[in-house]
């Protein structure tokens, strides 16, 4: 490439990027494949690509999937996706993910743990208060915690504070969570969707009902199934919130949805339908955010039923699937290629191991040393698992087949997949939702006794480390730890990960935002509201 | 007139009755639904502790006689009982949205009722001309297209390829009366096309029916003119037919319309109703069922009074 072609598609990536259609991983990509080095490109990206500064003004209207009528305002029964959206805008949490994935303050300043990590103390943002005025104190934190935890809670986040032993309270703005044993994630678990920040009352119960939060904005009108209109909370602790007011429509319907953004009556909408994204994509008003998340289709093949008992043959299943080819043809390019372990990408201690590819050859050496040529095995999956999930293992019992590998799709019904073929078929299909760490996505899926463990798969080193790493505060050493662990499900695990499914959705193109997307909810962590602004 | 005023009584007392017989009936398909609203609530993560608090909570432990007595005790003294979900009182959760659909099916009533009969009056006099054949080509296509391909159509067309109209129909509290005609006009013109071709073709059909009576020849061989045989002497025979099946379909322009209100994002009745039955918040069904029976029931018994206030001989039974 000559000089002045590279420096011309430097620019010219510059200026997408700046317009939010680029983010930093695709430039860091692009600029490396133009001949840059990775230092070089990083340096780009800060000097050219920075966004000019966010405007504030405007009032952001935004299209959410999945709203009910019979949602609430209690937090503990945070369920639908809507609820999600519209818990970011008008309440806070402890910590939050931040647009680049990391963690971050949210209404918590900072916090720091004993050595053993088993007592955290988190130091709350001074000067914060509920939309009534009212001021934010320990006690409103420690009321809006205790709220998913003892005997008589109704709430389902119960089972992700089980460890905690004891909140206490040390002065008005900090709080001390004490657990049953060290958890090095706990930062991380404060920002689940239903741990968000109520007002107490006085007898330590919190106010849900009321609708009150200490969020970038401020309800005005809410009817649940229908829509939410928000200004913005001029008390508010955080960075952002550029829009003067926020307008949420429930736009159930996929059509009604896209048709609503193309036509103008709303700013931005979550979750595309991926068959019709081609054509969304045409209209040269409105930008799709392709956003790689930690959402991951998963095919346990249990550890202890023939044939998956052997560690080539689950490597020769391994082998033998074409993710690049699935992503392609089932998913419409919005989901990037699994590696055999269950973390993503955007995770924090994921281990960059080389990309497991399609290799039958390999797959038949390692079917041959099983001594198991000639295999056939029974996959099992249902509609409801993943849009095109039955394509999808029919595609792959095709590439399986130059492996010499006969696979049987058996097509299972909808309706309770999860309870009778999950967890029972030796070898079926399973969506995942995104979870914030390894240690939480281990230790519900791939510890040894595990309820959830779905191959079943016994590894005593990997089992001994995610002790370990539990409780480990030194990053050097944890990410350590994890990288072995990822090793060890990717080259010996149950579970073939083919991919992890992105976050699709859409938004007119005066509506700008920062280069990087927080992958864990739509909308940039559901976010999008504080974070981002219009252009003109 | 008296002897009107006794049919109605009789049927309202009869309706109270089914009434009553749809409210056990409701009750015992929501309680053979499988899972409950702790389960449905809580979802996947949910702890069997959890929904156990949660079904003490909200009284679901009890037997489910128990529950049906108390929710019937409240209601007969007009106490329709709490959403199991919000807390807040199933009229205060029910009504704005039955105002949306009355509204949206009055809007689709003045259209399609005056469309339909009109029409099916001059297709009577042109029947079996090329305009006939049209006009009911027309209407069956568009009585027999699903409502939600109908909306989308409308939707593509007059939404997003001419901007005429807005394709969602949300609604807000400081819209004015004309802005708020323009905001759910699709949604009601999807509504019309779907009743105009039932009520158009009865009216056509009890008109022609009538048309090869004696006295309609008589009236012919009098010189009166085509049209005025079939407005001043074949009509007024055939209200009653007519009638039930406008009552018939305006009916079905309040209970069947949960598509339509999907398509157009309208905050409706039959939204609430869906989504009530999928997290079994009883109360709210119950009333939204009850709601829909008593349209129901009070608008047969309307069109059967019309029926006998428009023909002489049934008010004046011999």
């Amino acid at each position: 490439m000559t000089e002045k072609s590279q420096d011309e598609l430097i620019e010219r990536m510059a200026a997408e990027a700046k317009r939010g259609k680029l983010s930093r991983r695709d430039f860091m990509h692009y600029s490396m494949a133009a001949g840059l080095t990775a230092s070089a490109a990083s340096g780009l990206w800060t000097s050219k690509a920075a966004m000019a500064a966010p405007k504030r003004g405007g009032t952001f209207r935004l299209g959410t999937h999945d709203g009910n009528t019979s949602d609430t305002h209690d937090p503990g029964t945070y369920l639908s996706f809507s609820i999600i959206q519209l818990a970011h805008t008008y309440r806070s949490y402890l910590t939050q993910i931040t647009a680049t994935n990391e963690l971050g303050p949210d209404i918590a300043d900072s916090w720091s743990a004993t050595p053993d990590a088993a007592e955290w103390t988190f130091e709350l943002a001074k000067g914060a208060s509920f939309h009534s005025g009212k001021p934010f104190t320990a006690d409103d934190a420690i009321a809006s915690l205790n709220h998913h935890r003892g005997e008589k809670t109704t709430s389902a986040a119960a089972a992700l504070l089980k460890d905690v032993v004891d909140i206490v309270k040390n002065n008005d703005h900090s709080i001390t969570i004490k657990l049953a044993s060290g958890n090095a994630d706990l930062p991380w678990l404060m920002t689940d969707y239903h741990l968000a920040m109520c007002p107490a009352n006085s007898d330590g119960t919190i106010d849900w009902q009321s609708g009150d939060g200490t969020g970038p904005y401020k309800i005005v009108n809410n009817e649940f199934g229908v829509g939410c209109s928000l200004v913005r909370h001029d008390g508010w602790h955080g960075e952002g919130a550029y829009f003067d007011a926020v307008e949420m429509t429930v736009l159930n319907d996929p059509n009604a949805r896209q048709t609503a953004l193309v036509t103008g009556e709303v700013d931005g909408i979550t979750q595309l339908e991926l068959k019709t994204l081609s054509l969304l994509q045409r209209n040269p008003n409105i930008v799709v955010d392709n956003v790689p998340s930690a959402a991951a289709i998963t095919m346990p093949m249990l550890c202890d039923v023939k044939p998956f008992d052997s560690v080539d043959v689950r490597l020769a299943l391994k082998l033998a699937i074409d993710r690049e080819e699935i992503i392609k043809k089932i998913t419409f390019d919005t989901a990037i290629p699994g590696n055999d372990y269950h973390v993503a990408p955007n995770m924090p201690y994921w281990a960059d191991l080389p990309q497991r590819v399609y290799d039958p050859e390999k797959a038949k050496f390692h079917l041959k040393k099983a001594g198991a040529e000639g295999l056939s095995v029974e996959l099992t999956t249902a509609d409801s698992v993943y849009s095109g999930a039955v394509d999808m293992c029919v595609l792959y019992a095709e590439q399986a087949k130059a492996a010499g590998i006969d696979i049987k799709v058996n097509r299972a019904p909808n309706d309770g997949y999860y309870s009778d073929v999950w967890l029972k078929a030796p070898f079926c299909m399973v969506q995942w939702g995104a979870r914030p760490t390894p240690d939480v996505m281990f230790s519900l899926a791939y510890k040894d006794d595990a309820a959830w463990n779905e191959s079943r798969w016994q590894n005593e080193r990997f089992n001994e480390l995610l002790l370990q790493a539990k409780s480990e505060l030194d990053q050097d050493k944890r990410a350590e730890m994890y990288r072995e662990m990822q090793m060890l499900a990717k080259n010996e695990g149950g579970s073939i990960i083919p991919m992890f499914t992105n976050f699709v959705y859409a938004r007119n193109k005066n509506v700008a935002h920062a280069p990087d997307l927080d992958a864990s909810w739509q909308k940039d962590g559901a976010r999008a509201c504080s974070r981002w602004w219009f252009e003109s | 007139m008296g002897g009107v005023l006794t049919i109605v009584l009789k049927r309202l007392g009869l309706g109270l009755f089914t009434l009553f017989i749809i409210s056990v009936l409701i009750f015992g398909a929501v309680e053979l639904l499988p899972g409950d609203i702790a389960e449905a609530v809580l979802g996947q993560g949910a702890t069997k502790e959890n929904v156990q608090a949660m079904r003490e909570a909200l009284g679901l432990d009890k037997a489910a006689p128990v529950r049906y007595f108390e929710w019937l005790a409240g209601a007969v003294t007009g106490n329709f009982g709490v959403s199991l979900i919000s807390q807040s009182p199933v009229t205060e959760v029910i009504a704005p949205r039955f105002a949306n659909t009355l509204f949206l099916a009055s809007y689709a009533a003045v259209i399609a009722v005056p469309i339909a009969i009109l029409l099916g009056v001059v297709v009577a006099l042109f029947r079996d001309t090329l305009f006939d054949r049209v006009a009911n080509v027309l209407t069956l296509t568009s009585i027999s297209s699903p409502e939600f391909f109908l909306g989308y159509v409308l939707i593509l067309y007059l939404g997003v390829k001419t901007g005429m109209f807005p394709s969602i129909a949300t609604l807000n509290d400081n819209m004015t009366f004309l802005e708020l005609l323009h905001r759910t006009f699709l949604p009601a013109l999807t509504m019309v096309l779907v009743v105009v071709a039932h009520m158009m073709r009865m009216t056509r059909a009890s008109i022609i029916a009538l048309l090869a009576s004696p006295y309609i020849e008589m009236a012919r061989l009098k010189g009166t003119p085509g049209w005025k045989v079939i407005v001043k002497h074949a009509l007024p025979n055939a209200w009653a037919p007519i009638i039930n099946v406008v009552a018939l379909n305006l009916a079905y322009l309040i209970t069947g319309v949960v598509l339509v209100e999907v398509v157009f994002v309208y905050p409706g009745i039959g939204q609430l109703l869906v989504d009530a039955v999928t997290k079994r918040d009883f109360p709210v069904v119950q009333a939204c069922c009850l709601i829909f029976a008593a349209t129901f029931i009070l608008l047969n018994l309307a069109a059967d009074v019309g029926a006998i206030l428009t023909n002489p001989r049934l008010r004046h039974p011999k």
